[in-house]
């Protein structure tokens, strides 16, 4: 049933649906909706679960990892610091092969504080391990959610859904709610193999010496090349039950087009309605949403952009010294595809600021009529600032 | 000086909600530095995160807002970059005692001198009003929405046993007693720890049916005695307020100068 409902409500409702077992977290705005609303599913019944409030979002994460180390389902919620506080368990959670999900909010980190769509948070953390996933509307913060779990619990990884502060976590929207029946025809529930049991008692987290550790290692590898293809089959049960299907990514008008605007998160679908404006006026250009951050779905981007005469990647967040991370990703892609497109990067919207159909279509003629830049990336609609002593 | 040369005017209205009790916490916190005579150069403010981090916007001295949790270490960092000044850190429920409740510990421990001013309204208002460690039993909010079945702190007993050398605790209510306090705090050498009871109504008040900011003052008077009074032996539930730890104790950067004396002898 269709419900109007915030990117926050989404998410708690997709978990409420998984029938998830033990949540925790510790309140950080914008993803304080999430929580509260399970929160009170918990209390009142209406999940058969334990909601624990801790006091860090290190507790939080520790307190997940070892329910899912008993071998329940877990969920956990975080953004910005609370993401980068989580950081050594992030490591832990996906080293102990645990199908934790996460709603992460996208958030700039400070200083100065602010607490508006950045997602430089959940990409400072893409070597951890995880599987992330970047949603652009309710809709798809739902499905990907239950998307997740059966993701997770498959590979034995654990999965972050994220979705844009305010633009996408307070925003309502019209969200296809299923039933719990249809649900758990999706969705069974979760048996794990490999947990603490009375029955046959186990030793976890043990001294792991150079002989072993990189084979540990590799098998983490090796499960996330696997995601690919268990994300399709994954989306192809859902999409038999509900008729809905995304893919890693979403090539838009790529196969005639001349300038490819690789996006993600809300701005896609800003995106969209300035592809088809552009289009309407003769020109040619395509979209390339990319919803799978990791593993990075290269052969898909490849796929996408190979008949492009430019691609322009749009990254609402920053590495420092390297760049928007999105165009870093798709530079390495294509880096071995002879030949391939140039790549511009674009830096834009960092700390909340609008990312308006105007904008987009400026990247879009200066990357159709410029030359590839000298730096790594051209910071869009920023001031000039006076510098004082 | 005028209490308003404290201040920087150009970041006011504040953003507390009308009845919010953390404005008289800063009337009296400006008015102690006022009849210390401090200038603003000597005072160094380091906050966290949270509605009562706020502070450090307000008044015109060094101000740090920083990491949720991690005003304390902050601090510890300031003083012992600059010993000869003045270290005061306001603090929530979360900054003091559950983010940052280690580093309350180990502040109080090592006996540094900063006076760190703990503004208990038991609910995280910045966020929307979820339980905190100073919530308490029974108490409801948006993550306890029938009753909260975590039981509080008792930040006196707390820093006390942590090694603490002042510990005193008051409220809004009592806001002379306040001014009195934070200003003996500042004074103090060693960790200083004033626990200030401040209302919330919009959350806390709201949450647990207590009413107005007026009303919820009003239980601040009456349920509140002196320490070691005759009513706190004839209704053991009252809340003594008053100072209940000041003694001398080493002080850090003191104790730290001595080693550094110890190791340069002979050079």
């Amino acid at each position: 049933m269709k419900q109007v409902m915030e990117g926050s409500h989404a998410a708690s409702e997709a978990v409420r649906l998984a029938k998830v077992q033990v949540i925790s977290a510790y309140p950080i705005t914008p993803q304080t909706h999430i929580v509260e609303a399970l929160a009170e599913y918990c209390e009142n019944g209406t999940m058969d679960a334990r909601f624990l409030c801790v006091e860090s979002e290190h507790s939080a994460l520790a307190a997940v990892i070892s329910a899912s180390t008993m071998g329940v389902r877990t969920f956990t919620a975080t953004s910005s610091h609370g993401l980068a506080l989580m950081h050594e368990l992030l490591h832990w959670a996906s080293g102990a092969r645990l199908p934790i999900v996460m709603a992460e909010v996208n958030r700039a980190l400070g200083p100065g504080w602010n607490i508006w769509a950045d997602q430089t948070d959940s990409l400072a953390q893409r070597d951890t391990g995880w599987i992330q996933f970047y949603c652009e509307d309710g809709q798809e913060v739902f499905d990907t959610t239950l998307h997740a779990f059966r993701l997770a619990e498959w590979v034995n990884l654990p999965v972050m859904v994220i979705q844009d502060a305010f633009f996408l976590s307070h925003t309502l929207e019209p969200v296809d709610i299923p039933d719990q029946k249809q649900v758990d025809q999706f969705l069974p529930p979760f048996s794990s193999g490999v947990k603490l049991d009375t029955e046959k008692p186990c030793n976890m987290g043990q001294l792991t010496p150079p002989s072993i550790y990189m084979e540990m290692r590799q098998h983490i590898q090796m499960a996330m090349e696997q995601v690919s293809s268990c994300y399709s089959e994954v989306e192809k049960e859902f999409s038999a039950l509900f008729d809905r299907q995304y893919g890693p990514v979403e090539p838009v008008a790529c196969e005639d087009a001349e300038v490819i605007l690789v996006v993600s998160g809300t701005i896609a679908g800003t995106c969209r309605s300035v592809i088809s404006d552009l289009r309407s006026k003769g020109e040619k250009p395509g979209m390339l949403k990319i919803k799978m951050f990791r593993p990075f779905p290269a052969d898909f981007v490849r796929r996408a952009v190979r008949a492009a005469k430019k691609v322009a990647v749009i990254d609402r967040n920053i590495s420092f010294g390297a760049g928007g991370i999105f165009c870093q990703e798709v530079k390495s892609a294509l880096y071995n595809m002879d030949p391939h497109p140039p790549v511009f990067g674009y830096i834009a919207g960092l700390g909340g600021r609008d990312v308006t159909p105007d904008s987009l279509e400026a990247i879009y003629w200066k990357t159709k009529k410029g030359d590839l830049l000298k730096g790594e990336s051209t910071w869009v609609e920023t001031q000039e600032v006076e510098l004082k002593n | 000086m005028p209490i308003k040369d404290y201040i920087r005017e150009r970041y006011f209205p504040h953003l507390w909600c009308s009845g919010c009790g953390h404005g008289i916490v800063l009337g009296s916190f400006l008015r102690a530095i006022q009849q210390l005579g401090l200038s603003k150069n000597e005072i160094v403010m380091v906050s966290g995160i949270g509605c009562s981090s706020r502070i450090t916007g307000y008044v015109d001295f060094h101000t740090l807002h920083t990491l949720h949790g991690r005003a304390l270490a902050f601090a510890t960092g300031v003083k012992m970059g600059l010993p000869e000044l003045n270290i005061i850190v306001p603090m929530g429920d979360g900054d003091a005692l559950a983010i940052g409740g280690n580093h309350f510990i180990h502040t109080a421990r090592r006996n540094i001198d900063i006076t760190a001013i703990v503004m208990n309204n038991r609910i995280y208002g910045m966020t929307g009003g979820q339980f905190s460690p100073l919530s308490g039993y029974g108490i409801k909010a948006t993550t306890a929405p029938y009753f909260n079945i975590d039981h509080d702190f008792d930040v006196v007993e707390l820093a006390t046993a942590a090694g603490a050398s002042f510990v005193a605790r008051t409220t809004t209510y009592h806001e002379k007693q306040l001014t009195n306090i934070i200003t003996k705090a500042i004074q103090h050498v060693g960790f200083s720890v004033v626990e200030v009871l401040t209302q919330c109504p919009t959350y806390f008040g709201r949450k647990n049916d207590i009413g107005s900011a007026v009303d919820m003052m009003k239980l601040y008077k009456e349920k509140t005695t002196p320490r070691g009074s005759k009513a706190k032996k004839e209704n053991p539930d009252l809340i003594e307020r008053g100072i209940f730890v000041q003694k001398e104790m080493p002080e850090y950067c003191n104790e730290y100068n001595k080693i550094i004396e110890k190791a340069m002898k002979g050079h």
